[in-house]
């Protein structure tokens, strides 16, 4: 009986209702925590550990790298997988083992290496181990030996200063080369194909006549000019950035030499104070998010996937909007509220269900190939057989989603206008105001808060959103970004990354999954970061607006 | 349709020569004249005005005729029809899905149903101030100036020489003179009904209708808002929907008395007070229905 009283009194049913909320919380914060945590640490200088690794006490091998990742076992798996076990253990016992990540791939083939602690003795961080990275191969963990300046061998003091502003130089004139070679060269390949085009489409209207060949004779040769000028120069550069190079002793004691330009970093994560290390925290992490990816994704920034995803969004926003807003304007403001209506509408809120990649497949389908083989036909036959808008891209892939979205921005906007209240329509048509008038001056501007929430859910489902970017427009490398200085600046027909699918490529369909884990947590953390960016900018746009509306929503 | 109707009070009917105001109008006025209605110039005439909605009538054979630059009142008890005569005065009703007219109602002569008749400008000749004040979120200045901008009107001396007479036509020129082009809705009911009256007046309407005007106020605003009508009726042909008869009989030269749909009585409003002359209306006032 008292049980039941208890119960009578909702007591329970309030402490349910609490624990669900807990629960929520707590997989949310865990699973934010995790990324964050996983994915920050991943800039966060590790020290280098160097220790010798004692199975057979004859050949002592000497390790080095950073602790990667450790594990516990009992004796008896290790003995049934044939790793060494101290003699003597009770097959129940645990054992430490540790991942090394000892880079320096191409000299000792190895990146990860798993030991097994009772072996490892004399653990150490020097101060002087160094970590090299490098533009590919990964990692160099060794000491420096010496560096060669401009014919100029240095060694001991004063060396690794040397370095550093060697690196500084190659890094400089790689940026020359750089710029060369996407500025100046990728303009005159651009302009290039554009007359290779322009020449093939008045052949194929038959009026490349001997005018026009001259001229675009003429013009070529003068792009031809230039391109071998640049060539020239771009070589130059190239030849000055083969000057330098250091060597460097590794774990086993051998010396390798790397040239200077494959360098791109020389850190002593032993030797830094807490302070150094956070400024190196905060430089990683800016290099994660301007750099273009190295060596198959594994290394290097996301800097492509951001802009592709950032472009993506931006150009799916611009669609959607005005199609879901004026759809909305239809349903609620004009048809006649039937059941036809009715059925249009749970239509279009049930599309918000279906699986994203029908919609891939349908853009696939449709867009690309149905309307993009047809732009292809009618407007850029000269480029025929290669597609331009007859292949997955930016444009696609926007619209694609723009489509997925819709739905979202629909209900949300027919939300807002059925909230607003009868009497003000009533008192802008009583001042002579017509439907239309009354619309655009009194109620769009009244279900603004609305139709933002509506876009706000559309950009977080679209940053999102993968499976149908692998089918219309996502790449894992792409080789230029959508939006650069080559006229007419947006190229919608290209491909590009997403950070989405970056994720899924670097975790899964990369050669070296183990060096690229911690990548995936961090670009996982950016892409929740970037969606929470997102959101946060349309929410308090959303709720600025909300504020000026407030006295009416009583 | 003579059926619901009573006699109106003693009145000769005068000739048409006679009442040179009415040049336009016939004077062979089938329903309810009050007493000396023939003296004033007619503004608005309704003839067998029927309303339906859908299969429902609302409205049973309105004939009434209302003078100009006075302020009409249209009592009754609730559901009585008096809002929705009213919203036929501005074609408001047309936005009512299934609803229906029968009839004539004149405008200075003129039918409003006549296809002829550019519903936009009916509703800026007939201006209309509804029960709940509806500022626009915007300025105050924004609000006054709304159908004056649907006009075309861009010209800021215009706008604002107009936006000053019609707060201070509305009695609130002072209160918000400093702050015009802050959010109305920042303001109280009572100055936020005022606005929307200034609003109304701005396009320069020959008729307000006021449904309900103050049934939202507080007394101290309402009190403002009846004084703004007694100002008012000097400009416009006022017609009011209330339910306070103390109201109507402070603000109103003549009263209506409607009941499920038909104008039981229409007179004076001092007469419809002191010496009603229908059984219903005498009991509606006595408080014994309604």
């Amino acid at each position: 009986m008292k049980i039941r009283d208890y119960f009578r009194t909702g007591e329970a049913w309030v402490w349910v209702n609490a624990g669900a909320v807990t629960i929520c919380l707590l997989m949310i914060l865990g699973m934010l925590t995790l990324l964050a945590t996983k994915g920050l640490s991943h800039f966060w200088p590790k020290p280098i550990m160097q220790a010798t690794y004692l199975v057979d006490p004859a050949t002592p091998q000497v390790v080095a790298g950073e602790l990667a990742d450790s594990k516990t076992d009992p004796v008896s798996r290790l003995q049934e997988a044939n790793e060494p076990v101290p003699a003597g253990m009770a097959p129940t016992t645990l054992i430490d083992r540790w991942s090394i990540k000892q880079g320096n791939k191409d000299m000792t083939g190895e990146d990860f290496r798993w030991v097994t602690l009772p072996y490892l003795k004399q653990i150490q961080y020097p101060a002087d181990l160094l970590k090299v990275e490098r533009t590919s191969q990964g990692n160099v963990y060794g000491r420096l030996e010496n560096v060669t300046v401009d014919g100029k061998t240095l060694s001991g003091q004063g060396a690794l200063a040397q370095l550093q502003a060697a690196i500084a130089r190659a890094d400089d004139l790689r940026d020359q080369a750089n710029d060369l070679e996407k500025g100046d060269l990728g303009a005159i390949n651009y302009d290039m194909e554009q007359l290779r085009l322009e020449e093939r489409k008045l052949q194929l209207k038959n009026r490349l006549d001997a005018a026009a060949q001259a001229r675009i004779a003429r013009e070529r040769a003068e792009l031809d000019k230039a391109f071998t000028a640049e060539t020239t120069k771009l070589q130059a550069i190239n030849t000055q950035l083969e000057r330098d190079k250091a060597s460097f002793v590794i774990a086993d004691g051998s010396s390798h030499d790397v040239p200077v330009r494959q360098i791109l970093y020389v850190t002593a994560p032993n030797a830094m104070g807490f302070m150094e290390k956070l400024g190196h925290f905060f430089t990683n992490f800016w290099h994660f998010l301007s750099e273009d990816p190295r060596e198959a994704n594994t290394e290097g920034g996301v800097f492509p996937a951001i802009f592709g995803t950032i472009t993506m969004v931006f150009i799916m926003t611009i669609l959607v909007t005005p199609l879901g807003v004026i759809a909305a304007i239809y349903l609620r403001e004009y048809a006649a509220q039937g059941r036809l209506t009715q059925i249009v509408r749970i239509a279009v809120n049930n599309l918000a269900g279906v699986p994203s990649i029908v919609y891939g497949v349908f853009g696939l389908l449709f867009f690309v190939y149905t309307l993009g083989g047809s732009i292809d036909q009618l407007f850029y036959p000269e480029s025929l057989p290669q597609p331009v808008f007859g292949t997955p891209g930016l444009m696609w892939a926007a619209i694609t989603l723009a489509l997925l979205t819709l739905p979202v921005v629909i209900v949300s906007t027919e939300e807002g206008l059925s909230r607003i209240p009868r009497s003000l329509r009533e008192g802008s048509l009583a001042l002579g105001a017509t439907k239309i008038e009354t619309l655009w001056k009194v109620i769009l501007p009244m279900t603004m808060p609305s139709i933002l929430t509506g876009v706000i859910l559309a950009i977080a489902r679209a940053a999102g959103e993968v499976a149908p970017l692998m089918l219309v427009g996502v790449v894992k490398l792409a080789p230029t970004l959508p939006v650069d200085l080559n006229a007419p600046f947006v190229h919608l027909d290209r491909k590009f990354m997403h950070l989405g699918f970056h994720i899924y490529d670097v975790g899964f369909q990369s050669p070296n999954v183990e060096a690229a884990r911690p990548l995936v947590y961090a670009t996982a953390f950016l892409l929740v970061l970037l969606v929470a960016i997102l959101n946060l900018a349309a929410i308090s746009l959303r709720n600025r607006l909300r504020e000026r509306f407030k006295a009416l929503e009583t | 349709m003579e059926t619901t109707v009573m006699n109106p009070p003693a009145a000769p009917v005068t000739p048409p020569e006679a009442v040179h105001h009415q040049a336009t109008f016939s004077t062979q006025v089938s329903g309810q004249r009050p007493a000396g209605l023939d003296m004033e110039d007619i503004c608005v005439r309704t003839k067998d005005l029927n309303l339906f909605y859908g299969p429902k009538q609302a409205l049973f054979d309105i004939d009434m005729v209302i003078p100009r630059k006075r302020a009409t009142a249209f009592i009754g008890p609730s559901g009585c029809g008096k809002s929705t005569l009213l919203r036929t005065f501005n074609r408001m009703n047309d936005l009512v899905d299934g609803c229906k007219v029968t009839g004539r109602i004149e405008l200075d002569g003129q039918d409003i149903f006549d296809r002829s008749m550019d519903i936009t400008s009916l509703r800026r000749r007939v201006g209309m101030v509804f029960q709940k004040p509806n500022p626009f979120p915007k300025s105050i200045y924004e609000n006054v100036c709304y159908g004056l901008r649907l006009q075309g009107i861009r010209n800021k001396a215009v706008l604002d020489e107009a936006v000053e007479r019609s707060l201070r036509g509305a009695a609130l020129w002072d209160e918000v003179k400093d702050r015009l082009h802050e959010s109305a809705l920042g303001m109280s009911g009572g100055q936020q009904q005022r606005l929307v009256i200034a609003r109304a007046i701005a396009v320069e309407p020959e008729v307000l209708l006021l449904d309900e005007p103050c049934s939202a106020l507080d007394p101290i605003s309402t009190l403002k808002v009846e004084e703004l009508i007694n100002e008012l009726k000097e400009q416009f042909t006022i017609m009011i929907v209330t339910h306070n008869m103390q109201q109507a009989a402070r603000v109103s030269d003549y009263t209506a008395f409607m009941y499920l749909g038909k104008l039981i009585e229409y007179t004076d409003t001092n007469t419809l007070f002191t010496n009603p002359s229908q059984k219903q209306t005498e009991d509606y006032i006595t408080g014994r229905y309604g």
